[in-house]
This record gives C-alpha cells, structure tokens and sequence, in this order.
C-alpha cells in the first residue's frame, strides 16, 4: 500500500529504532505465523501426493466422486466445489476492500465489507458441511469382484465394450441401486437378485416400505420392490496406471447381475468413514479428505470468528479511536491465507 | 512492552493510509484481479470437467497447466490481495525464500520416495 516503504538509508536499516521491514510487530508476526501455517499445510498435501503416487490400487478421480448438487439428481462434475471456491475468493475480495476502507478511516465501509466477509465465510463453512455429509453417507456403494471375469459393457457413447475384471477390481452401484441395498441390509430385508434386477421383500415386522419412506409410520404390505441392476465400472480410478483410458463403463441388467453374484465376501461399503469408504479400496483417500479439508475447515472457523470479533470491534469504533485499522489489516492476512490454501486444495484434491 | 496494535496513531499504520483518488485506483485494480481469479477457476472447471482422465499426453499437459495457473492465482493472492507486492524487498525475501526452500525440497523428496515405493508395489505384488 502507498507511503508503506519510506526511504531509510541501507546502513540505517538494522541498527534499531525501527522497524527493517517498515511494518509493525503485529503484521510481521502474523506473517511470520502464516509462513509456518503454510508449511503445515505444505506437508499435508505434499504428503497426499506421496501416498497418491506411490498408491499400488486405484486411485479416485476427484470429478466423478464430487459431482452432485444439493436437492439435484445427476451429475455436476466439480460445480459445487466451483461454488466453494468463487464464495471463498468473493469473501476475499470483500475482506481486502474492507482494509482499503480502513487506509481511508471509512468506518461505515469497514463494516460494511467485514459483514459480507463474515457471512461470505459462513456460507463456505456450510457448503463443506453439506460436502461433507455426502461424502460420508457415499453416493451408492462400492465392492470389489472377487473371481477374473469379462463382461459386455457399454460406454459414454452407448457402444458395446467388452470389459475385463481382474480379481479385486472395485465396482460402484449407482445410487438409487445402492441406497435401496444399503436400506434393506439394514433393515433385515430379504434380498434376491435375479433377473437382472435388485429385489427387495420387506421383513415381517414390517415397519417400513421397501423404499423406507414411511409417511405414517404404519405397517406396509410386504409387496417386493424391483430395483434395475446399474453397476459403474472403470469409476473412481486412478489415471496413470498404464494409461488406459477411463471412460465411464455402464454395466445393467444380466451382466450386472454376474458381477453383483460374484462380490467378494466383505467388500461391500456403503459410504466413507476412517477406515473404508466406497470410492476406493484404499482407505487413504478418505482419511486425506477428512484430514486436509477439515484442517482447512478449522481454519475458515476460526477465521470467521476473528473476523467476528474485528467487525464487532469496528461498530463500536475501536479502531477510529486508535486512529488506525490496522488490525483489519492483520486479520486480513490470515483470511487471505485461508483462501490461499483453499486454492491449493481445490487444485490437488479435486482437479488434477 | 507496550502492545504496538494499541498504540494510538503508529506511524507504520498511518504510513499505510491513502486519500479518495488513491482509493479509486486501488479498488480498480482489487475489481480486475477478482476478475482474474474468477475467470480463471473457471477455466479450470472447465478443463476439468471436459477433458477425461487418460494416461495420454494431452491430459499430462493439462494437469501441468493446473499447477501452473494454481500459481499464478497464489501470486495474485499473496502480491495484491495480501500487499506482499507493497511491502519492503526484504520481507518478500524473508516470507518467500524459506518457504519455497522448504517446500521444494519436501516436493523433491516426496516423489523420489513415492515413485520408489510405487516401483516397489508394481515389482511385488
């Protein structure tokens, strides 16, 4: 900012008095915490990438894990993570005009764009909940083959492709397939596939429907529920393998069927918790999620609470009395550093 | 020891302040570098989205191209929306030598142990 580096001769600079860097303590320890904050994180990705290359199983792609909306069936690669982002850099640009207000001493303005940072920062806080919900309860279910068989698949493009599953290779069930297998094994249901569809009869306590949405809360007539056998393969796998191409396999009906009947014994998952999860058979994928967006996380709270603070502290005019905004300046800095890393984790996380 | 975010008009602060026409210019250019970032986030989902994950050599370059402009965005960041661009040469020197020192080395390091561990699951299982 101007006037910031006034003139000082060099032999002046370190021989006390003032400042070397022309700034206060305050601002160069935060920058001094901010470069030790950004190593930590540094270490947390970079640590991502050693387990990601060196990952003997499939890897999955950040695209087709993200890809829903909330309260919208199908699939939105990597929108709402774009919304996550353009918020976070949009609470960032309201942050760095609320410190160009405070170079001016324009109280109202100071307020005004705190505000919008603190409830810019809320919003994010809100989406990476609802992220992370949907991770959790997962988006189907995944299990791995257990016998090597060759199926008749079709493509992007609906053209036949005849796909070669080695044993272990993971497969994933769309979602309404999986969350009618998942309800029913919860519920004791009993469970038949055959003819190239899920079929679903409802235990005798019967306190709900096939489809667990019991509106009264009264005994259903046990009617079995036919599901479609939908099953994706080639999903949720890592690119440089040997360079084949990862298309988005379809598998219905029959076909699905064989491969549902050949499922390794206690290979199914449903979700992602700290120990398995559905997108992968490594379970380190999500424990990186969990660790390197919940450490942003914790930073964007704590953030919006600083930011709190310094925003209650314009309105009652703190800093006109001190006669300079300095600490919006402060707290700016580690705001900006929240979306500085956020940039980073949108880039390794979900894009590359 | 006085805390210095208490002291009345310090003169590093009010080093820092600018009038009304100085003001304009500053938000001008804050409005064109948000420009900057949006648009390229959203190049980004674009590529992302549009082209597949392949081992051929078109997604290879991209992937290149996603830590590069990652960067770019980064420098954005840091040089105008954190002022690191203002301030005295031997601040930006003492924020951004250590840290690229540090992290290039754990970069390094990083993949020579990944890949090795990689040539290890590849040759052994």
């Amino acid at each position: 900012m101007a006037g910031q580096a006034q003139a000082v001769s060099k032999d002046q600079l370190w021989s006390g008095g003032q400042s070397p860097f022309g700034i206060s303590y305050g601002k160069m320890m935060m920058w001094y915490f901010l470069v030790s904050d950004a190593l930590t994180f540094g270490g947390l990705l970079t640590a991502y990438g050693v387990i990601r290359h060196g990952s003997a199983d499939l890897w999955p792609v950040g695209e087709q894990v993200f890809e829903s909306l909330p309260g919208l069936h199908g699939s939105y690669p990597l929108i709402y993570v774009a919304l996550m982002t353009f918020i976070l850099i949009i609470s960032s640009v309201t942050m760095v005009l609320a410190v160009e207000a405070g170079h001016r001493m324009d109280k109202k303005g100071v307020i005004k764009w705190m505000g919008y940072t603190v409830i810019g920062g809320l919003f994010f806080i809100g989406s990476q909940v609802w992220e992370w919900s949907h991770f959790i309860h997962g988006s189907g279910g995944g299990f791995q083959v257990s016998a090597p068989m060759t199926v008749a698949a079709t493509d992007d493009h609906k053209q036949p492709v005849a796909m070669e599953l080695t044993g272990g290779s993971w497969v994933h069930m769309t979602s309404d397939l999986g969350h009618a297998y998942e309800h029913a094994l919860e519920h004791g249901d009993h469970i038949e596939i055959s003819n190239g569809k899920l079929i679903i009869t409802p235990a005798a306590h019967g306190d709900h429907d096939a489809h667990g949405h019991d509106a009264h809360g009264e005994a259903h007539a046990a009617a079995p529920q036919e599901y479609p056998l939908e099953i994706v393969l080639n999903k949720y796998t890592l690119e440089h393998k040997d360079g084949k191409d990862l298309r988005k396999l379809m598998v219905t009906g029959e076909e699905a069927e064989k491969i549902m009947k050949n499922m390794a014994s206690n290979t199914l998952v449903f979700g992602a918790n700290l120990s398995k999860n559905e997108y992968a058979v490594q379970q380190q994928y999500a424990n990186f999620f969990f660790f390197i967006t919940g450490f942003h996380g914790f930073h964007v709270i704590q953030g919006v609470v600083i930011n709190l603070i310094i925003f209650l502290m314009a309105v009652r005019g703190v800093f006109e009395r001190r006669g300079h905004y300095e600490m919006v300046e402060k707290v700016g800095l580690f705001w900006h550093f929240v979306d500085l890393v956020w940039v980073f984790v949108f880039t390794f996380f979900y894009l590359v | 020891m006085e805390r210095d975010d208490l002291i009345v008009n310090d003169s590093y602060s009010l080093n820092a302040k600018h009038g009304e026409e100085e003001g304009k210019k500053i938000r001008k250019k804050l409005y064109m570098v948000t420009g900057i970032l949006t648009l390229l986030t959203v190049f980004e989902i674009f590529m992302g989205v549009y082209f597949k994950r392949n081992g051929t050599f078109t997604w290879e370059t991209i992937k290149l191209l996603f830590i590069v402009l990652t960067l770019v965005k980064a420098a954005y960041i840091v040089l105008i929306f954190m002022h690191l661009g203002d301030e005295r040469k031997n601040l930006k020197y003492v924020v951004l030598l250590p840290y690229a020192l540090f992290i290039l080395y754990l970069i390094f390091i990083g993949l020579y142990e990944g890949l090795s561990v990689q040539h290890l699951n590849n040759t052994f299982r």
